[in-house]
């Protein structure tokens, strides 16, 4: 839930104004716009790696300025994962070792890593790639590994910047469809993009335009 | 409300896969700034470690002679003239409970020592005479190179056992019947020849001659030059200060008693400032690879700037940064060490083996050189793993 949002940037660049953006549980959020809208900036600032500069940002009933950056990384530790356009995985660590680092942070033991990592492999349709490094992976394997790695903690929230941004349209229709049946199981997602199609497959479509909300529909079926 | 959320903790094996892996990903960066300070160790793990084995052999060398021989010499005067023992002193000195044996030698400044006697006088070389008792190769432990040691009959007569370096100077290598040299103005046979003799090296250039035979036939007045006692190895610093009394009670002052062992732990102590020297070559050398671990870990810092945005993402707080660093430059530090304490202890092996030293590689230099590791890995990886854990995961993420 993000009530009045700003942020502004040293320098004078306002990259967010006033947003407000209500969301709940397993709902499906779409954000679309050109570059510079404030799209990225909005992400971060939903998944607590950046401050708002104006406004209050609350998740999961926590209100995120009153929480000092351990309670923060907790918060991401547990509650949400992060899928970027570029993967980040880590070269030369298997896929399932990648996944696990997932939960590193959450405290978990290297068994119960391992196992959670494993399944989460499976549940995004890498059961056989357990072993493969990432050069060994094509983008869109990479990418469901990183989408393995934001889910295996049981996030509430998963957040995505352009995930679909570096592969070509068949992976991508494949990571939206991991998304997708992500969502039915009950994580709200927020997917990031500028490409028409990608947005159609989601439910509610937010536009950005120079850090302002210009729509938010909510289309009546997917 | 409900409880705020609280970060996860690293286990410690956690924490070294971690730092594991973050060098794994670089190993040739790893291993060129851990030989910096695979270096620093070994040189100071080698001095040290050279040093110690050398002092082993030292040790060994003066058990072998044994540090319980004391050497009384008549000093000088009070009105700087040189002092005589007088003779009676060797029986005196023998009535000590403690000392085990003592004995007695004279030297003859009259008696200078030729090859044979068409060699000019001046070029008498420095050898020095003395009339010796039989018991002196026993109480300095001294023992024969080539022929015998003189005897009840040979010390009547003009025999002569030469120190080592007088054998060399005069160019005789073995005793026997027929080798004779010109000795205070007669010829003496050579019956022997002696070893060096550590702990009286004045003897090495000495002509030892039979008491008698020195009385006989060099008119030798009886006056003691030096004497040797044993004493039991408990008792050596009584009987050291009963010495002077005892030799001379008229003068005590007048006589010197030293203790040769001494002098030749004196020589090893002078080694230590080449020690010292070297060790401080070493610091020098760990510093420098104190400095390229340093700078290895800002440079990782600032191209892990995308790892570091991931990992505070994934909910690393800047503790879990921080402590990823610090042990990355904690295990760089310490395979340098352990690396160098490795070479360290094979260079000074080969050195010992070399100079038939026995190897001796303390633990407390280990030790230390896994703590001074240790020590320089926090010190270099502070700076850097504070920079790590100030990153904001935003910029880090933008920066691909």
């Amino acid at each position: 839930m993000l009530r009045g949002v700003g942020r502004e940037y040293p320098g004078g660049v306002a990259a967010l104004r006033d947003v407000n953006l209500d969301m709940h549980r397993g709902e499906l959020v779409a954000i679309t716009g050109p570059s510079g809208s404030g799209k990225t900036t909005m992400l971060n600032v939903m998944g607590t790696l950046d401050h708002p500069s104006a406004g209050q940002v609350v998740i999961d009933g926590f209100d995120v300025a009153e929480l000092s950056d351990r309670e923060l990384s907790a918060l991401r530790a547990t509650r949400i994962g992060f899928v970027f356009q570029h993967f980040h995985l880590a070269p030369g660590v298997s896929a399932l070792d990648n996944v696990a680092d997932g939960l590193l942070y959450a405290g978990a033991g290297l068994r119960e890593r391992r196992e959670r990592a494993e399944a989460a492999l499976r549940r995004v349709g890498l059961g056989h790639r357990l072993t493969h490094r990432p050069h060994e992976l094509s983008g869109g394997e990479k990418q469901r590994t990183a989408i393995a790695r934001a889910l295996v903690c049981e996030p509430a929230l998963l957040l995505a910047d352009e995930p679909t941004g570096a592969l070509d349209s068949h992976s991508g229709e494949g990571v939206m469809r991991v998304l997708l049946d992500l969502n039915k199981t009950g994580t709200a997602i927020v997917v990031i993009t500028h490409e028409r199609v990608v947005a159609t497959h989601l439910s509610r479509q937010v536009s950005m335009l120079d850090g302002r909300m210009v729509s938010d529909r909510t289309a009546v079926a997917t | 409300m409900r409880a705020t959320p609280r970060p996860g903790r690293l286990s410690p094996p956690d924490v070294l896969r971690l730092a594991a892996y973050g060098l794994r990903a670089r190993p040739l960066r790893v291993a060129l700034s851990a030989l910096g300070i695979a270096i620093g160790i070994a040189a100071t793990v080698a001095v040290v470690a050279t040093f110690t084995s050398s002092r082993a052999t030292l040790d060994r060398q003066l058990n072998a002679l044994g540090t319980n021989l004391l050497t009384v010499a008549p000093g000088q005067t009070l009105f700087g003239d040189k002092a005589t023992l007088p003779g009676q002193s060797v029986a005196m000195i023998g009535r000590i409970g403690q000392v085990e044996s003592v004995t007695a030698i004279g030297q003859l400044p009259g008696a200078k020592v030729y090859r044979t006697n068409l060699i000019p006088a001046p070029q008498s070389g420095g050898i020095g005479t003395y009339a010796v008792r039989a018991d002196l190769l026993d109480t300095v432990g001294a023992t024969v190179r080539s022929g015998t040691w003189l005897n009840h009959a040979t010390a009547r007569y003009p025999a002569v056992v030469l120190g080592t370096t007088t054998a060399e100077h005069l160019g005789v290598t073995t005793a026997n019947p027929n080798m004779q040299i010109w000795l205070g103005g007669r010829w003496f046979t050579v019956v022997g020849i002696l070893d060096p003799v550590p702990l009286a090296p004045e003897l090495d250039l000495g002509a030892l001659i039979g008491w008698q035979a020195a009385q006989r036939y060099l008119r030798f007045n009886g006056d003691i030059t030096t004497m040797y006692t044993r004493t039991d190895p408990d008792a050596v610093q009584a009987v050291r200060d009963l010495l002077a009394r005892t030799a001379n009670p008229a003068q005590p002052n007048e006589v010197d008693v030293s203790r040769p062992s001494d002098a030749l732990a004196a020589q090893a102590a002078v080694d230590k400032t080449f020690t010292g020297l070297l060790l401080g070559l070493g610091a020098v050398a760990l510093l420098v690879g104190g400095i390229g671990v340093a700078n290895t870990m800002v440079i990782s810092v600032l191209e892990r700037r995308a790892e570091i945005g991931l990992r505070r993402s994934l909910g690393a707080t800047r503790e879990h940064i921080r402590t990823q660093f610090l042990t990355e430059s904690l295990l760089l530090s310490l395979l340098g060490g352990g690396a160098g304490i490795v070479l360290g202890s094979v260079v000074t092996a080969v050195y010992a083996t070399l100079q038939n030293w026995p190897t001796v590689i303390p633990s407390w230099v280990v030790a230390g050189g896994i703590t001074a590791a240790l020590i320089i890995g926090g010190v270099a990886g502070l700076y850097p793993a504070i920079r790590a854990a100030r990153v904001s995961p935003t910029e880090a993420l933008a920066a691909v």
